[in-house]
Formats: structure tokens, C-alpha cells, sequence
């Protein structure tokens, strides 16, 4: 088989064909009709522009998560400490609304400085774990995964403890800001905010041209695809790494600024809400390529914001998302490793 | 076994690896494989083997067609090949990298495949012991642990990919000796090398590819010149000797101690000079790799001082030394000097000082085009580097290097190179020393390092001699030297010089 475009594209059809059967099986052991469940995955997607425009709002934090993955995986690392950084980033900007909240200084310079805040704070967390493996010797999908648990500590604790609502500290977060301080959003009822578009596409721009058309971007490809080569080379690696840890997680953190900003108005306890993890999955399956990870991400979450009304019509669970979007990266990774195996058996 | 090739193919895009070879050996003799690099032999030994699949062709053993789709299917069919770099596992004891392919491993004692191992070691005469581990061989014995390991699996085909390059010359001669009783029992043996002087020595027949055909075939007495003229259509002239060495010094080496793996080294002082070549000679470990790595900080001395022209830089960092216009070139061309994936103007843009934020595109494909004129790499500019034969990678690798330097630190430049790229290598480092650049390599080759060299340091287990005028060598005086005789006669001369 030759390594083609148009093979390509056929191998990545037939990994989702195959996602699709394998789906369509676990809905047919769970007694469910699939053409319904999909119907109804579509419709709660595109049925109307108040579904599409929450489809749009899920996009922006996932692009934006999938934009720093990007950097991190170029440069060979795993950046599983995302979901931390969304958090902590969650918190900074939270924690600058809070400060600035009685101020008297104008709304729009508030939440610009609960962004700063949110990408520093990201950025600050990611190069913990950057810095954990590069001085101490700790493996940054550990690191990252235990930072994810005190991030969450630390969440937990800020919205129960000194944050918590006057009176009663609950599971639905700290108190909600001034509405003047919400990031302007298209009409009153809509969560979408054309801003948070905007950073979001601007976030994959960036990316894109920094990893096509800078040295910073072929120096990180080096370091990535061979570290003691690019060494050799005059690059200094592990100041590389942790330029790409702190890239990540300023994106990271700005996922987490633009949902306390723009969608809850507070800090809640899943203010990640798994994005860093969904953000893993759309790089893997865009195979690290900045391209395309802007439609796969929108189709990502146009799944998951079409499967909430799965419960409400079929009693079906909603997490039948998930189990589309897994077993697809799974497939497209298991034909990715196909396709190596057959192009090296003809020693290509 | 009787081993025959029928029309194989094989082409991999554009180019015609293999553009259908027949080729007979007969049982019981050793044929040699010769050809420059890219000429074929590799892609045809990796189909015999089963590495790689043909896109046509045939395999007969003894009259027989047999199918090989997998390194697996060969050695069940007798088939053992014996890779440039021996496909074991160093951290793993003998007896285990041993056992590892066989079959029927899991209900195999392992007592059992110990006391075979020893029978067999002891009939070949090789001293290995089942217990120790992988990692403290040389790669002498590296290559006899996989010999044994083939037969052991029932090879009656014995296919080595350019064997004797680095490993020293005892054990080539046990090597030799070895390959000549295996045929003498009936095995058949492909012996693939670009070394005429051990085709010349060793076999009964030999076949020269080139451009992915067979071209010819010759038996002995064998003519080197004539060999030579069918590997590359031409004659090719051998270098001459001169020197470029002036009087101000590089490289200042003093008092300096070092420790690597398995080795000390103490109290190694001495001066590379401006367009001075130094032979670093020394069997596989024995410390000399160390050392060249300690020259460009790769590594800290624990005593001692280098200095790059009068300027101190004991404990600073590699690219501290890289700005200082010293260049490192690993032996390991793939996995530590290039980077895969990327492709050659890639490389030169990274290699290059960095100007501003944007990559100017246009001038990076220029400059990779200018350099792979210049350097005779037969790629494009948007080629991956690992899409490159060894000789061309290695070319890359000079391409690579900056200008002026004052230094260059080279591991192995020409192994498993041929002899065109092996002067056309030598003669792009001697143009650096004629500008004055001090050359320190480490080569596994006496006659390259004689060739080359204008002084000589010897290694042996931590034993470090003083700079040895090339002159003053032979290649029986130097290859005594790196087997750890004759050290006492030279301390003498030492210490009454």
C-alpha cells in the first residue's frame, strides 16, 4: 500500500465507519434503536440555533486546550497535568474577579485582567509538572496526573472553604459576579460570546503558524522527534520543553478564564469538565497536526452537547458521546499503527 | 544448503533497490557480497531474511521454493542473519538474549539451554558465559553470541551484514576462522562487505552489485582492481597523504581524569594543534568515546582542565564548547546526529544561527540546495533524512557543520561507508584542517586511523598513551597496542624521552 493522500483519507473513513458498527453494538445490547439515538445526537447538535450556539460554546474551551496539546505533543510530551491547569487557571482568573470585583475599575479591564490571570495561572501549573521532570527526574504524565488531584483539592477546597457563599457553602460554586463583569455574549438568553470565539480560532491560528513557519515551532519538532540529536544540534531541550509546558498551560488557563467568565459567571467545582482530557483525544486523533484540529474539535463537542437530550427522549445515558469519540480515536490509532506496520514490512 | 536468488525485485518509489538479481551459492562455501552503499546488498539480504518483502522474484533452497514473509519464516527454513549492529538486548543476561527466539521456549529448561550454550561456545571457542550480561560484551562478542544464538536455532544459512567493522583484529581472525569451519561443515555463508582486503581474504566466490544489479561475479585470485572498477563503474584513486598541521595550539588537554561506565581514565594531558588530525585507536569501551565526549562537554572531568585556545572551559556546557567553534559528530547517525522526520533543509535551518522569529522559506530551500550540490548528497531538499543511504547521512552531517571551527570531534566518520564516500569524507575534513580546524576521531579501522592521522592516542582499558607520531606506526605495532601488549616498551620510551 502506498503512503497516499487519497489512501489516507480512505483509512481515516473507514476508522469511523467502523467507531459507528461498534457503537451501533453497544446500542443494540443495550436494547436501544440506533438510528433513533443518532437522530436524536444530531438534532440535540444542530436542531436549532440555541443547540448550535451551545455547541459553539463547548468548542471554545476544547480548541483552545487542543491548541497548547498541540505544542506539548511536538515536543514529545504528554501533557496529561491539562486538566489541572484548567482548573488552576479557572481559580487565578476567579481570584482576580474577586479582587477587582469592588474596585471601581472599568468591567472590560476587569475580566481582561481575570484572563491575564487565568493564563498565568495555567501557565504556572504546567511548568510545575515541566519542572518536576526536568529537575526531578518525574515523569510528566504522573506529575501532571497527580497536579490534576490538588488541583481539584484545591478547587474543592477554595469553593467550601474561604470562597464559599455567605451562609452555605454548596456544590454550586461561589457567588455569581455582577452580570457587567459576564463577557458580552450575542443575546441575553445565549451563553456564546463572539469574544471567546474569537480568542479561540485566533489560539489555533497561532499555534498553526507557530508550528509551520517558526524556528521556535522546528526547534520544538526536533526536540520532540529526537532530544539528544536536537542537543547535538545546538538546541537547548529541556528550556524547550518548559516553554511548551508553559505554552500549554496558558491556553490551558484561558480555557479555564473563558468559563468562569463567560459561562458559569463563578468558580464550580467541575469547571474543567473534563475538556483537558477531550482535548487529549481530538489531538490524537488530528494525529498532531494543527490543521484539522479545528473541525474534529467542533465535531467533538457538537457530540457532546448532542448527547444531553439522549436521557430526556430515549433514557438513554448521555455518555453514549464518549463512547463514539473513544472507540473513534481508538480506531484511528489502531489503523495509524496498521498503517506504520505495513509501510515498514515493505521497508519504507 | 544450496541458496538461490531468482530474479528478485524490489523498488521502493523511483529508485530500483533490487532490479531483479539471480544469484546461486552453493552449499558449503562463503560467497561475498560486494557493492558500494545503495547498491543493493542490504535490501536483497533483508528479503532473504524475511525483513523486507520483494515485489517479485523467488527463493529456492536446495532446489526447493520457499516462501519467506517474516524473520521467522526464514530461520525456520534455516535462514540466520547476523545484523551490522547485533539485534540483542543489553540489559539482558546472555543465557536469556539466548533463549529468547526459540520456539519452544516456554517449556524449555533453561539448565538445559545453558548446557547447550557452553557446548556450543566451547566447540567455537568462544569464551562467553551464559550468566553475565549482554551489555559487557564487545561487539566481537557480541557477534559471536548471535552466531551461536543462529545456530543454536538451526541456521544453516549464515548471512553478516558488514562484520568486521569494529571489532578488533583477534577477533576477526576468530570470526574468519569460525565462517571457514561453518562452511567446511556444509553451511552456506553470505559475507556482505565493502572491504575487498576481508572479501579477498575470505571467500570462495564473490558477486559485485551495483545500482541495484548484479554486475558481475569473481573467484580467486581475486583482482582488487578489477573488483574495485565493477563496485563503481570507474577506477577510483586513493588519497594521498599530507599534512596541514601548523604551530598554535586548539585544544589544551591537562592532567585531566576521567570516569566513564566501566572506565578511569588518569592524568590524559596533551595539545591538539591547528589543522592537526588525532587518531583516537582502541577496542569498542575502552574509554576513548569517553574521552571525545569529555573534549566537547558532554561530560565533566573530575580532575583536570580543557581549554579551546588559551580560553578555560573545564565543567562548562556542550553548547558552551559548540560556541567556542567545537563540533561533536555522534557515531550513531540516525538515533544522535539527525533528526528523523524532518527533512534535510530542516536541518540546515536548525543547524544555522537563528534569525528573527519566521523561517524565510525560500532562502532555506537555497541554502539546503547550494549544500547538497556542495557536498554531492544524493537527496532533495525535501527529502527526510532517514530516507538517505549511511554514506549520504554522514555527508549530511559535514553539510551540517558551521563555519570556521576550530575543532572538530568525529566518532567513526566512515563506518560502513564505502571507499568513495569514505575519501570523499576524508577529503571534506582535510579542507577543514587546511583552514586550520584541529580534527580529533575515533575510528575501529587501523588503516583509516594510520591514513589519517597525524598523531596517534592509543586506549586500552583506562591506559591512555601520549601522542604517538603516525609515522612511528605500523598496523601490527598499533594493533598490538589496542590488545594491551607492548605498554611497558612504551612507558619506557616515555620516560626516557
Amino acid at each position: 500500500m502506498r503512503d497516499s493522500r487519497p489512501n489516507r483519507t480512505l483509512l481515516q473513513i473507514g476508522a469511523i465507519a467502523l467507531a459507528l458498527l461498534f457503537t451501533t453494538f453497544v446500542l443494540l445490547a443495550a436494547k436501544a434503536p440506533p438510528l433513533a439515538a443518532y437522530l436524536n445526537l444530531g438534532l440535540g447538535a444542530l436542531g436549532s440555533w440555541e443547540v448550535i450556539s451551545n455547541v459553539l460554546v463547548s468548542w471554545v474551551p476544547l480548541l483552545l486546550v487542543t491548541s497548547g496539546l498541540l505544542l506539548t505533543f511536538t515536543v514529545g510530551l504528554w501533557n496529561i497535568g491539562i486538566e489541572g491547569q484548567i482548573t488552576v487557571g479557572a481559580i487565578f482568573s476567579t481570584w482576580a474577579f474577586r479582587l477587582l470585583l469592588g474596585s471601581g475599575m472599568a468591567p472590560g479591564l476587569v475580566i481582561l485582567a481575570a484572563f491575564l490571570a487565568g493564563m498565568l495561572g495555567g501557565a504556572l501549573w504546567a511548568m510545575l509538572a515541566g519542572a518536576l521532570k526536568t529537575f526531578g527526574g518525574v515523569n510528566e504524565i504522573f506529575g501532571g496526573l497527580g497536579l490534576n488531584f490538588v488541583a481539584t483539592a484545591l478547587n474543592l477546597w477554595l469553593i467550601f472553604g474561604p470562597w464559599k457563599r455567605p451562609g452555605v457553602a454548596s456544590m454550586s460554586g461561589t457567588v455569581p459576579f455582577d452580570p457587567s463583569l459576564w463577557l458580552p455574549t450575542l443575546n441575553p438568553q445565549s451563553r456564546l460570546s463572539p469574544i471567546a470565539v474569537g480568542i479561540a480560532v485566533a489560539a489555533i491560528l497561532v499555534v498553526y503558524g507557530m508550528l509551520r513557519g517558526t524556528y521556535f515551532g522546528l526547534r520544538l519538532k526536533a526536540v520532540g522527534k529526537n532530544p539528544r540529536a536536537a542537543f547535538l544540534l545546538g538546541i537547548p531541550t529541556w528550556q524547550y520543553m518548559m516553554a511548551s509546558f508553559a505554552l500549554c498551560g496558558l491556553f490551558a488557563g484561558l480555557a479555564g478564564a473563558v468559563q468562569v467568565a463567560s459561562v458559569y459567571h463563578r468558580l464550580i467545582p467541575s469547571i474543567s469538565s473534563g475538556y483537558g482530557y477531550m482535548g487529549l483525544m481530538v489531538a490524537m486523533l488530528v494525529n498532531y497536526k494543527a490543521a484539522i484540529a479545528a473541525p474534529v474539535a467542533l465535531f467533538f463537542a457538537a457530540l457532546n452537547v448532542g448527547s444531553i437530550q439522549l436521557p430526556i427522549v430515549l433514557q438513554l445515558d448521555s455518555s453514549l458521546a464518549g463512547v463514539l469519540q473513544g472507540t473513534l480515536v481508538l480506531v484511528v490509532l489502531l489503523a495509524q499503527g496498521a498503517r506504520t506496520r505495513m509501510l515498514k514490512k515493505e521497508g519504507l | 544448503m544450496q541458496v538461490e536468488l531468482r530474479d528478485i525485485r524490489k523498488t521502493y518509489g523511483p529508485v530500483k533497490a533490487n532490479a531483479g538479481i539471480s544469484l546461486r551459492i552453493p552449499a558449503a562455501s562463503i560467497q561475498g557480497i560486494l557493492g558500494e552503499n545503495g547498491a543493493g546488498k542490504s535490501t536483497l539480504m533483508k528479503i532473504l531474511s524475511g525483513f523486507i518483502l520483494p515485489d517479485s522474484g523467488e527463493i529456492f533452497l536446495d532446489g526447493q521454493a520457499v516462501s519467506i514473509r517474516s524473520p521467522a519464516d526464514s530461520i525456520r527454513n534455516g535462514i540466520g542473519m547476523l545484523h551490522q549492529d547485533p539485534l540483542d538486548f543489553p540489559p539482558m543476561k546472555l543465557i536469556d538474549d539466548f533463549i529468547l527466539g526459540h520456539p519452544g521456549a516456554l517449556g524449555l529448561g533453561k539448565a538445559a539451554a545453558a548446557r547447550e550454550f557452553r557446548a556450543l561456545a566451547e566447540q567455537f571457542d568462544f569464551a562467553l558465559e551464559p550468566e553475565a550480561w549482554v551489555d559487557s560484551l564487545t561487539v566481537g562478542e557480541r557477534q559471536q553470541l548471535e552466531i551461536l544464538r543462529l545456530l543454536w536455532l538451526g541456521a544453516r544459512v549464515l548471512i553478516l551484514d558488514e562484520p568486521t567493522t569494529g571489532i578488533s583484529l583477534p577477533q576477526k581472525e576468530k570470526l574468519f576462522a569460525t565462517l571457514k569451519r561453518l562452511a567446511a561443515e556444509g553451511m552456506s555463508i553470505l559475507f556482505v562487505s565493502h572491504k575487498l582486503e576481508d572479501v579477498e581474504f575470505l571467500c570462495d566466490r564473490a558477486a559485485v552489485l551495483r545500482q541495484g544489479s548484479l554486475v558481475g561475479e569473481a573467484r580467486p585470485p581475486f583482482d582488487t582492481r578489477t573488483l574495485v572498477e565493477m563496485m563503481f563503474g570507474k577506477e577510483v584513486p586513493l588519497a594521498e597523504r599530507r599534512t596541514t598541521v601548523r604551530e598554535s595550539g586548539i585544544l589544551q588537554v591537562r592532567d585531566v581524569s576521567l570516569e566513564g561506565l566501566r572506565i578511569q581514565m588518569r592524568n590524559v594531558s596533551f595539545e591538539v594543534r591547528a589543522g592537526e588530525v588525532i587518531g583516537l585507536a582502541g577496542m569498542e569501551g575502552s574509554g576513548q568515546s569517553t574521552f571525545l565526549g569529555a573534549c566537547a562537554g558532554l561530560s565533566r572531568p573530575v580532575e583536570g582542565s580543557f581549554c579551546i585556545e588559551e580560553q578555560d572551559m573545564t565543567g562548562r556546557s556542550h553548547h558552551d564548547y559548540k560556541k567556542e567553534g567545537v563540533a561533536y559528530l555522534p557515531a550513531a547517525r540516525l538515533e544522535e546526529g539527525l533528526v528523523p522526520g524532518l527533512s534535510l533543509t530542516e536541518h540546515f535551518v536548525l543547524a544555522e544561527e537563528k534569525k528573527g522569529v519566521f523561517i524565510d522559506r525560500r532562502k532555506a530551500r537555497r541554502l539546503a540546495q547550494e549544500r547538497i550540490e556542495l557536498y554531492n548528497i544524493k537527496g532533495r531538499p525535501e527529502s527526510t533524512v532517514e530516507s538517505l543511504s549511511g554514506g549520504n547521512q554522514q555527508r549530511m552531517l559535514l553539510a551540517l557543520l558551521r563555519s570556521p571551527l576550530s575543532l572538530i570531534l568525529v566518532e567513526h566518520p566512515t563506518r560502513g561507508l564505502d571507499i568513495e564516500s569514505t575519501i570523499y569524507i576524508w577529503s571534506k575534513l582535510k579542507a577543514r584542517c587546511a583552514e586550520g580546524t584541529g580534527i580529533v576521531f575515533i575510528s575501529a579501522d587501523l588503516d583509516e586511523i594510520l591514513q589519517y592521522s597525524d598523531r596517534v592516542i592509543v586506549f586500552f582499558a583506562g591506559k591512555v598513551s601520549p601522542p604517538l607520531p603516525a609515522s612511528s606506526l605500523n598496523v601490527d605495532r598499533l594493533g598490538a597496542l589496542i590488545g594491551g601488549k607492548l605498554w611497558e616498551e612504551l612507558e619506557s620510551e616515555v620516560a626516557h624521552a
